[in-house]
């Protein structure tokens, strides 16, 4: 497999959201709004990366009986750098987001790539892996959230385009878990009309 | 009365999958059979309590004590993970039905977001440790509730015809959606 096509895995037919279904709670969580969602992808793209070559470059080192506990404290420490570097410089994201910085830790796309993918290649291709997922997590947030935004508030990254309000639905729970699933059924339909 | 307020709000009005999203994946995962649902409530009830009694003790009497409150996710992460293997294996020794029951449900419970979410959550609201027990155990009830009423809707699902796209994980999450919309109706109970 080429680098291009170990990147662009992560955008549609390997979508870790869209197609694996994994890393669901931050997904429902923060997509309230553009900004949230935005924010929330690049920090656990920011994990990915970084947990993706610190796991590749040690994986020779690690015993294969504690990989596990190995790889989770890995990421918790990137986590942990996100969640001071956030609260630093963005404090007003931090807020929102909230508990949902350190529960990166148990987003299950990060072990599961460490898993699946960084121990078994090499650092390069690994952080290749990272940065596509990370941004296949982020694209899919953020189509979710410029929806839900839309019809919710009526609105896009904060700038209100109709008068009143919107679907209010759509902002709270419920509505997160509806958007998501048409979302999936579609992407569903789309490949199995491409197939 | 302050105990009854927290448990109603933290079963019904603030639902712990419905209404804050932690604990979806086992959510969505175990949720086919009313019988596995109620073997992964056990399972979760028992950990959330004990891991969030653990990873209190250890914020006050280490974490804050030596002044590296930063250290919380590492920690915390730690901590849950040995405490799920430990209860596996002591399960394993002292009781097999309870293990048969619960046994194939604890390691997924390591990447449970609500065992985490809860123990943060606690320390955050400033809870003192009996009011971390009971809204520990209450979240995990309410986890319960949702996972057992979603499980017993889907099993009525399998009878019905679906759609060829909306089979599978977009149902089921439509079908959570309207829950979450019915647990709104709690809003308001307790101010």
């Amino acid at each position: 497999m080429n680098q291009l096509q170990n990147f662009t895995k992560g955008f549609i037919r390997e979508n870790p959201i869209l197609v694996l279904v994994l890393g669901t709670c931050p997904t429902l969580a923060t997509t309230t709004s553009s900004l949230n969602g935005m924010g929330m992808g690049i920090a656990t793209t920011f994990v990915l990366i970084g947990s993706n070559v610190v796991i590749a470059l040690l994986s020779n080192l690690i015993p294969d009986k504690v990989r596990i506990p190995a790889f989770i404290v890995i990421i918790a420490s990137f986590v942990t750098i996100v969640d001071l570097v956030m609260q630093a410089y963005v404090p007003d994201l931090y807020q929102t987001l909230g508990i949902f910085i350190p529960l990166i830790v148990v987003n299950c796309i990060v072990l599961g790539r460490a898993e699946a993918f960084a121990s078994k290649n090499s650092v390069w291709s690994s952080f290749i892996d990272g940065a596509g997922m990370g941004l296949g997590f982020t694209v899919a947030l953020g189509i979710l959230c410029a929806f839900r935004e839309i019809v919710g508030s009526g609105s896009i990254f904060g700038h209100k385009f109709i008068n009143g309000d919107g679907i209010l639905v759509f902002v709270l729970a419920p509505g997160a878990f509806i958007a998501l699933a048409y979302m999936i059924a579609l992407v569903n339909k789309i490949k199995k009309t491409s197939k | 009365m302050e105990y009854i307020l927290l448990i109603i709000s933290a079963v019904f009005i603030n639902n712990v999958v419905l209404a804050q999203f932690l604990g979806v994946c086992p959510f969505l995962g175990v949720s086919n059979k009313v019988g596995t649902a109620l073997g992964m409530t056990g399972a979760v009830v028992f950990v959330i309590v004990l891991s969030t009694m653990v990873t209190y003790l250890i914020q006050i009497y280490v974490l804050e004590k030596l002044g590296i409150e930063f250290m919380q996710t590492i920690t915390y992460i730690l901590v849950i993970a040995f405490l799920v293997q430990m209860v596996e294996i002591i399960l394993k020794k002292i009781s097999q039905p309870l293990y048969q029951a619960l046994g194939i449900f604890l390691p997924l419970i390591t990447t449970n977001c609500a065992v985490l979410g809860v123990a943060i959550l606690v320390i955050k609201k400033n809870y003192n440790l009996l009011e971390s027990v009971v809204f520990s155990a209450a979240t995990a009830i309410g986890f319960g509730l949702a996972l057992i009423i979603l499980a017993g809707i889907r099993e009525q699902l399998e009878l019905v015809n679906v759609p060829e796209g909306m089979k599978g994980v977009p149902i089921s999450l439509v079908t959570a959606g309207i829950l979450a919309l019915a647990f709104m109706g709690f809003t308001g109970i307790v101010k």
